[in-house]
């Protein structure tokens, strides 16, 4: 029998006025950490939740997600909607998506610039596309589909990339911006993916962030990565998300906050998950780059981000 | 070179390279040094079989322990390959897995591994689906005797009733540790899976008893459903199989 889904499961909705967003750092939830966090209450800023491990229709992943809710802001974030794919985006899943944003009320919501989707096959990984004009064209459609249907504005994730694409024709900050530009959603910065990415492509990280249209963004990730080495004996980083963050990772962050001021700021940590307190101790970490910058003026920001908008 | 690039399919030869090893990593994929990256792109092959093998384990936990770790990875890698993911819900994945391993000719003379997979996968939904609140037994004090065989209930969305030709109850308690002795295979056993509030039970029960509550689930007045239980045994113990059909949370009031 078929189960049902977010869709069938009747979940009363938040309001979505519960715990404004603060600019602090943040983690990823799990749920072996949830009993833990819902006793000691430690200051986090908000918990960030994989949209698709809540799309099922009840049962304990809500009844621990709504526990949180009651006393922490959230993130949404969505790793199945194939944004960059070639195919249309699948409606059952935005449906889904949006049941998850209606019900629970998300201080933000994001997506990823990568694929996941091909001929109605999940990969459940977040593959490369090519910068072309095409691309470019396809995926601004399918951010301005989801905004459409959830009815407000999502942030978009520059990826970790382990290869390059002979053909592509935009540098990837010039691509982020312009999908901005075209569909006005905002931008999600993971740190950890640009400096993955440089060593990958042996670029420099700070040219990519001089490059980058920082204005725009609204929340930053930060997570652990596994090195290894490529076929020429070139470096090779994974993204692994199952460690502490590098210390040039941090040293990153730490010159993405003189541009932006503090933001929102999430510690991923997906495999080889440890316990709460050294999750915690990451944030702890986070807070004290974050609370060493002023916050950002929001004059000029929030000009751009209204321009961008209408 | 034919290039991976702008035009449609870029996804497409990315695709047939990722689930199956023995496909040539595709063209116009770049290291740094713009030479080939093979071991680049099995960064992206390694992550979606890492990750489907992960969710395979995840979901069979008893399957793992019956076959070895060994054999069952085996078993599941054919199947990622054959039948991978069409929902991003991957709570849901493995649905076919059932039928892979009934018509899987190397395990032609285990076919004891369907139902224990059945059973695994409705465990799983069990845990996922919709809250509802069980039908109580205190609903039949208020009803005359002489209504009760034409009281109806419905199936609790958690519940599953499997019967199996197969010791199916344990072969699933593998999944709780070591083997506490031989399993007879010559046992024909039956499951009800319920999830009245958050922990999902799984529960033995009698071939008459699994008839008559899936009797009730199919709609079947509490009289008819009776008379199926009788029908499968006539040893059937109505008030026993009633008590466990309300005490597992199997039941839904129908108003």
């Amino acid at each position: 029998m078929m189960q049902s889904t977010i869709l069938q499961s009747g979940l009363q909705a938040f309001p979505c006025s519960l715990h404004p967003l603060q600019p602090r750092a943040g983690a990823g939830l799990k749920a072996e950490h949830v009993a833990e966090i819902l006793e000691t209450r430690p200051e986090v800023a908000f918990f960030e939740i994989h949209a698709e491990n809540y799309m099922g229709a009840g049962g304990m992943p809500h009844a621990q997600l709504r526990a949180i809710r009651e006393h922490h802001a959230l993130s949404v974030h969505g790793v199945g909607m194939s944004i960059g794919g070639e195919a249309e985006i699948n409606r059952e899943h935005l449906a889904r998506f949006k049941a998850v944003v209606d019900i629970y009320q998300p201080a933000l919501v994001s997506e990823h610039l990568a694929w996941s989707t091909h001929d109605d096959v999940f990969f459940n990984d977040l593959l490369p596309l090519p910068y072309s004009d095409e691309t470019l064209e396809r995926v601004v459609r399918h951010v301005c589909m989801v905004q459409d249907a959830i009815g407000r504005q999502i942030l978009i994730e520059n990826p970790s990339s382990y290869v390059m694409f002979a053909e592509s024709q935009w540098a990837e900050p010039d691509f982020m911006a312009e999908i901005a530009r075209r569909s006005g959603c905002a931008l999600l910065f993971d740190v950890n993916n640009v400096f993955v990415s440089s060593v990958n492509s042996a670029t420099s990280p700070l040219d990519y962030i001089a490059a980058y249209p920082l204005e725009l963004v609204q929340e930053i990730h930060l997570a652990g990565h596994a090195p290894d080495v490529d076929d020429h004996g070139n470096a090779l980083l994974i993204d692994a998300h199952d460690r502490m963050v590098a210390d040039d990772v941090w040293t990153l962050f730490a010159s993405v906050l003189e541009r932006t001021g503090a933001l929102p700021t999430l510690i991923e940590w997906d495999n080889e998950v440890p316990h709460w307190p050294v999750l915690h101790g990451e944030t702890c970490k986070a807070n004290a780059f974050l609370a060493g910058c002023e916050k950002r003026a929001g004059g000029k920001v929030a000009m751009q981000r209204e321009m961008v908008l209408s | 070179m034919t290039g991976l690039g702008a035009q449609p399919g870029f996804a497409g030869s990315f695709c047939a390279a990722l689930l199956d090893p023995d496909v040539a990593v595709p063209d116009g994929i770049r290291g740094p040094d713009q030479g080939d990256a093979p071991k680049r792109f099995s960064v992206y092959r390694n992550n979606v079989v890492v990750g489907l093998m992960e969710a395979m384990r995840n979901t069979f936990p008893s399957l793992r322990a019956i076959m070895g770790d060994t054999n069952f990875d085996r078993v599941a890698r054919n199947f990622v390959a054959y039948h991978p993911p069409v929902s991003a819900m991957m709570q849901q994945y493995g649905a076919e897995f059932a039928e892979f391993l009934a018509s899987f000719p190397p395990l032609a003379k285990s076919p004891f591994l369907a139902d224990l997979a059945r059973a695994e996968r409705a465990y799983v939904d069990a845990w996922h689906e919709r809250d509802a609140e069980p039908a109580s037994i205190a609903l039949l004090s208020g009803v005359p005797e002489a209504e009760l065989p034409t009281l109806t209930f419905a199936r609790h969305p958690a519940s599953t009733v499997i019967c199996s030709k197969w010791p199916v109850a344990d072969l699933f308690d593998r999944r709780y540790g070591p083997p506490g002795g031989e399993i007879d295979l010559g046992q024909a056993q039956n499951l009800l899976i319920t999830r009245p509030h958050f922990t999902v039970l799984v529960n033995q029960v009698k071939l008459c008893e699994a008839e008559f509550i899936q009797a009730l689930f199919d709609g079947a007045q509490l009289g008819e459903a009776a008379a199926r239980g009788f029908g499968a045994d006539p040893e059937f113990d109505f008030g026993a199989a009633l008590a466990a059909g309300f005490s597992s949370g199997a039941l839904l009031a129908v108003i």
